[in-house]
Parts: C-alpha cells; structure tokens; sequence
C-alpha cells in the first residue's frame, strides 16, 4: 500500500486536494439557504484587496478631478450653452410627461393600484470587480455600515445595474444583470410583453422567455417588470438591439443594457422602495402651455383705453351684454398671437394655431366679454391680454391709445402699438388672472397709475 | 516545433523568493479585480490563470503546481461572486498538469508557451464549467467563439508576461 501511495504520490495529493474543495464546494451547496458559510473568509479576501482598490480610486479620482475640473476646460461654455438649451427642452417635457402621469395616478387611484417607488437610495462609487470573464460583479465601497443589504436594487440614472449579492461592513459585491445567473423581471415597453432578463458568455444580456409568435422589433425599449421583487417597476433597462427565433418556440431578443455596466463609475443602491396606493395632487396642475406663456415674451398691460375699445358696442363677437361673465372670466381662453390689438374692438377668440400661441392666457372678458355698452372712456382698465397682438391703425381708435405704463419705449413710441408684442418685455402679465368685472354694464376703473386720462 | 521532450535531468528546475512566491500572485489577483474597471477589455484575461501555469512550468514540480493553482484559485474565489471552489478545482488542475509538462518538457521559448498556455486555458475552462454545471448546478453556457478568443487573447499576454517572469528565476 505504501508503495502504491509512494508511487503515486503526486497523483493521490492531487485527488486528496480536489476532494476536500469538492466537499468544500458539496457543503457551500447543500448550505446555499442559510447563512453565508464563507462568509469570513470572504471577508478577509475583501478586506485585503479592497483598501489598496479604494485608494488606487481616490488618486484616480482626485487627478481626473483636477485635470477635468480646473485645466482641460475646452468647450465647456459651448456645453453649457447646450445643456441649458436641453434642460429648456427637457422642462417643457417634463410638464407635459407629468400631465400624463397626473392622469395615469387618477386613474390608479379609482382602481386602488398599488405602486412601488423608489424612497431612498445611497450613491455608492465602483471600486472593483470580481476580475473575471466568466462572472460579471462589481464591488462598490458601501457595505452594511451604510444601510446596504442583499438583494437590493443597484441601478444609475441610465438605468438598471444589478442587485447587491454579499454586504461586508465597508463594500458590496453586485451581481450585474449580465452575468449568466442573473435573472430579472422584465417587460417590454409597447407590447407590455414579460420575460426574464439573462446574462450571456460574453457579457451580453437577453431576454428571454418571450413566445415566438410576438412581435418585437429592434428599438423597443424594455423595463423593468417588478416581477422579481427587486427592482421597482418601469425602470428602464435598455433597447431591444436583435431579435432572431431561439430555442422552444422562444424568441431570442439582445438586448442593449441602458446603463453602461462596462463602465461604472458610480451607481445607487435603492435602500428602501415604498408600496402605496397612487396618490393624487389636488393642487393646481401645471400645464405646458402655462409654462411656456411664462417664458415667452409678452406685452405688458392693456391699459384702460384699450380696454375701452374692447368694450366697443357690437364689436364683440364672443361675449354680450347681459351675458354671464363670471365663468366666462375663469375660462382662459387661448388666442392667436396673430390677433392684432388695433381689432381688439372686433377681436375674435381664436383657436390656437401655435403652440407659443396657446400659450397665450387672455382674460375672456378682456375684450371678448366685455359689455357691448361700455363706453371706451369708461370702461375700466383693461385686463391683461397676453399674446403677440398689434394695433391695426386703421381700427384702433386714437382715443384709446394708451401710454404703456412705464415703458414708453417698449411699443416704439407709437400709440398705435399699443398691444404690439414687445419681444423685450418680461412675461410677468402672462400669469395675471383676470379680474375685471366685466359683467357690469359700466365697470369703473381701477384705481391704477396706468390711467391714460 | 520548439517543443522538445527532455529527460528531467537535463530539464532546469527554478525556484523564487518569497516576495515574488506570494507578491506575484497577489498583485496577479488585484490587477485581475481592479484593472476591468476601467479597462473593461481586461477581464477577457486571466492572469491568476496565467501565474499559475508559469509558476508550474517552471518549478516542474507537480505537488508545488498543484497547491499553487489551488491557493491562486481559492483566492480568486473568494473575491468572485460563485461558490468558493470552482477556480480552486480548475487551478489546482492545471497547476498540477502545467507541473507535470513542465518537468517532462522544455517549454522556454514563445511558440511553446504560446501552445501551452492555450491548451490550458480550454482545459481550465472546461474543469471550470464542469464544476459548476456538474456540481453546483449553476446555468452557465459555453461559448465556443468566446472561449477561443479568450484563449488565444490569454495566450499571447502570457508569452509577454513569462518573458517579464522569466526575470525573477532563480537557479537551484
């Protein structure tokens, strides 16, 4: 026996060393529902490569820092100048996008849904990785001293990154959505169609699970589903860049990961996700129109001529006397900013033709409503007529040229400008309400400096 | 073909100092971790894989091999995100088999170790998915195209890194 062992030695060392990681490897298994079994030993690994990663990142940090921060500052005015460009753009979008999402609450609300938000996150910075092509995981300096706790979201503002898998106290191991045994919940945007997103050899990351008969074009951006119970619902997850048939009637869709997981800086982990039923704001809802109406141009306000014309006898074709003005002037009607002041007297509320138009909030009594029998003299101040509207010469008439208060200038100097749109002026008048009680037959004016007479 | 078989006496067998027996490994281990950050090519290599066979070709001693690929891989383990074991099974396999060519052939030029490094990386690929879609039933999938490129990729950072390695030999 001992010469078959001496002669084999190296041979039974071998099978002896393989045997104990097999056990090794049988006990990791058979315990994989309870407690982490490695978990010091991993812990020591972590702790000792971890320090010299963090440091190796804060001097890799700090010198791009400075670099980028204090020296290589070509074409940050031009960037600038783009990003608040985008971030006008990105307003005007985000008005409109929460009208949808007011409207998608209510209706929530009426079926008693119950949604899941994101209430706390910590941003943490990627410090690591498991260094191999085989497992795609990241370590990010945050662990469970800061709140960190297995199976939470990872995500960027791209989108989603992974989840956490191993807490140490000071770092974090993620598994992200492309290594092979990640699974996450997710949906297609249009179709609403769900499968399981999966990780492939090489990095990639596919959808799976999806029947061959459904139709998915490349493009379609893909979500999150809330189906695995770690990422909340509707977090983008990337674009659908290949579809071609799988295996068992599935179809086999890549899919381009929104977040760039090649290149992780630093990521969120969401801490905490809150479930309640949608909630609906009774507050006053902010329309895009009304945003825009504060940033573009207006003229200033009407003075109490013009208003006088306004109110001229049978110039009106919308209000008339005797008619009820009070919902009338809650009612903000849009007028096209073609509409010219010198008309006011014969001014027609105009469907909007543009979008700058329609912003345009006009007191419906402004001239519309006002009473056929005022006289032009008499009639109060005018109330605030935004809009890009121009005195016809020919119709206005000239005892109602008002002198813009405060700012002569701004109409050119002509009286005939009266309600020129002076690109110049503030918007401030695009806000005003409508007060004039433009139900009475002879609204007296206003105590106002802007009294022409 | 630069591959000659040689009897074990005409063979040299080296040995390193400490510092390089347990730094080289370490730092193989940390590049490994922290280079795909920002270089994510990076993880197409395997340098732990790649210490491991030049540690064994050139002690030529299948035991010293062995361990070698078993702590190299463990260490690897432990900072992955799998089980600990699957890198320590497939090291410990071809720090024992790199051991064992090492002592029977002399493989000191490029075209030898560009071969060799390849043949082990697919068997260390092999061990590798064996282990973990035998034993821990994990749902992993092969691919060809990738495993080749990633061994041709690991075979011809290893003919540059032996040559770095080289450096540190010590003769017996």
């Amino acid at each position: 026996m001992e010469s078959v062992l001496g002669r084999y030695r190296n041979l039974t060392i071998l099978v002896g060393v393989l045997f104990l990681q097999v056990l090794g490897l049988a006990v990791q298994v058979k315990r994989s529902g309870d407690a982490e079994s490695t978990r010091l030993i991993r812990i020591w690994a972590v702790d000792t490569i971890t320090p010299f990663e963090r440091v190796l990142v804060w001097a890799q940090n700090g010198s791009s820092n400075l670099w980028h921060n204090y020296f290589f500052l070509r074409g940050v005015r031009a960037e600038n100048r783009q990003l608040k460009q985008q971030i006008e753009q990105m307003r005007l979008d985000q008005v409109r996008l929460s009208e949808d999402a007011g409207q998608a609450h209510r209706l929530q609300q009426l079926l008693a849904f119950k949604e899941q938000t994101i209430a706390k996150t910590v941003p943490a910075q990627v410090i690591g990785s498991s260094g191999s092509d085989l497992s795609r995981s990241i370590y990010i300096d945050k662990g469970s001293n800061e709140g960190i706790a297995p199976d939470m979201a990872v995500i960027t503002a791209g989108g989603i990154v992974g989840k956490v898998l191993r807490v140490y106290p000071s770092t974090s191991l993620v598994l992200m959505i492309n290594d092979q045994t990640s699974g996450v919940g997710a949906m297609l945007e249009k179709s609403r169609l769900q499968g399981v997103l999966k990780g492939t050899p090489d990095g990639a990351v596919i959808l799976e699970r999806v029947m061959a008969d459904e139709k998915v074009s490349p493009g379609d951006t893909v979500l999150s589903s809330g189906g695995d119970q770690i990422f909340p619902k509707g977090l983008p997850v990337g674009t659908v860049s290949k579809v071609s048939p799988g295996r068992e009637m599935f179809l086999n869709i890549q899919v381009r990961p929104a977040a760039d997981l090649s290149r992780l800086e630093e990521v969120l982990v969401v801490t905490e996700k809150q479930e309640q039923t949608a909630v609906v704001e009774n507050g006053a809802r902010v329309r895009a129109a009304d945003i825009l109406a504060q940033r573009l141009p207006s003229v200033p306000d009407k003075p109490v001529a013009a208003a006088a014309a306004v109110g001229a006898p049978g110039s009106s074709k919308v209000g008339a006397p005797g008619q009820s003005t009070s919902a009338a002037a809650k009612t903000q009607i849009p007028v096209t900013g073609s509409a010219k002041p010198g008309s006011v007297g014969v001014q027609q509320v105009a469907a909007p033709s543009t979008a700058a138009a329609s912003t345009a909030k006009v007191a419906s009594g402004a001239s519309a409503v006002a009473p056929a029998t005022a006289k032009p003299a008499s009639t109060g101040r005018a109330p605030d007529v935004d809009g890009s509207a121009e005195p016809k010469a020919s119709q206005a008439p000239k005892k109602t040229v008002p002198k813009v208060a405060g700012d002569s200038t701004a109409s050119g100097g002509s009286p005939n400008a009266v309600g020129s749109n002076s690109a110049s002026l503030p918007a401030k008048s695009s806000t005003v309400q409508p007060k004039l009680p433009v139900s009475q037959p002879n609204p007296q004016p206003p105590a106002t400096d802007e009294d022409p007479h | 073909m630069p591959i000659t078989y040689t009897s074990g006496e005409q063979i040299e067998v080296y040995r390193f100092s400490i510092p390089v027996t347990v730094g080289v490994p370490l730092l193989a281990l940390f590049l490994q971790a922290f280079v795909p950050r920002r270089f994510p090519f990076f993880s197409i290599f395997d340098l732990p894989l790649l210490v491991t066979i030049f540690f064994g070709m050139a002690r030529r001693n299948p035991i010293s091999g062995l361990f070698t690929g078993a702590a190299i891989g463990l260490a690897q383990d432990m900072l992955g995100a799998y089980p600990i074991g699957i890198y320590g099974i497939a090291k410990t396999v071809v720090g024992y088999f790199a051991s064992s060519l090492g002592a029977k052939l002399d493989v000191e030029n490029a075209g030898a170790r560009f071969l060799v490094t390849l043949g082990f990386y697919l068997v260390h690929a092999a061990v590798y998915f064996t282990v973990a879609r035998g034993m821990v039933n994990m749902t992993l999938n092969w691919s060809w195209s990738r495993g080749i490129e990633a061994g041709l990729a690991n075979a011809f950072l290893g003919v540059g890194l032996y040559y770095l390695l080289d450096k540190f030999k010590q003769r017996t």
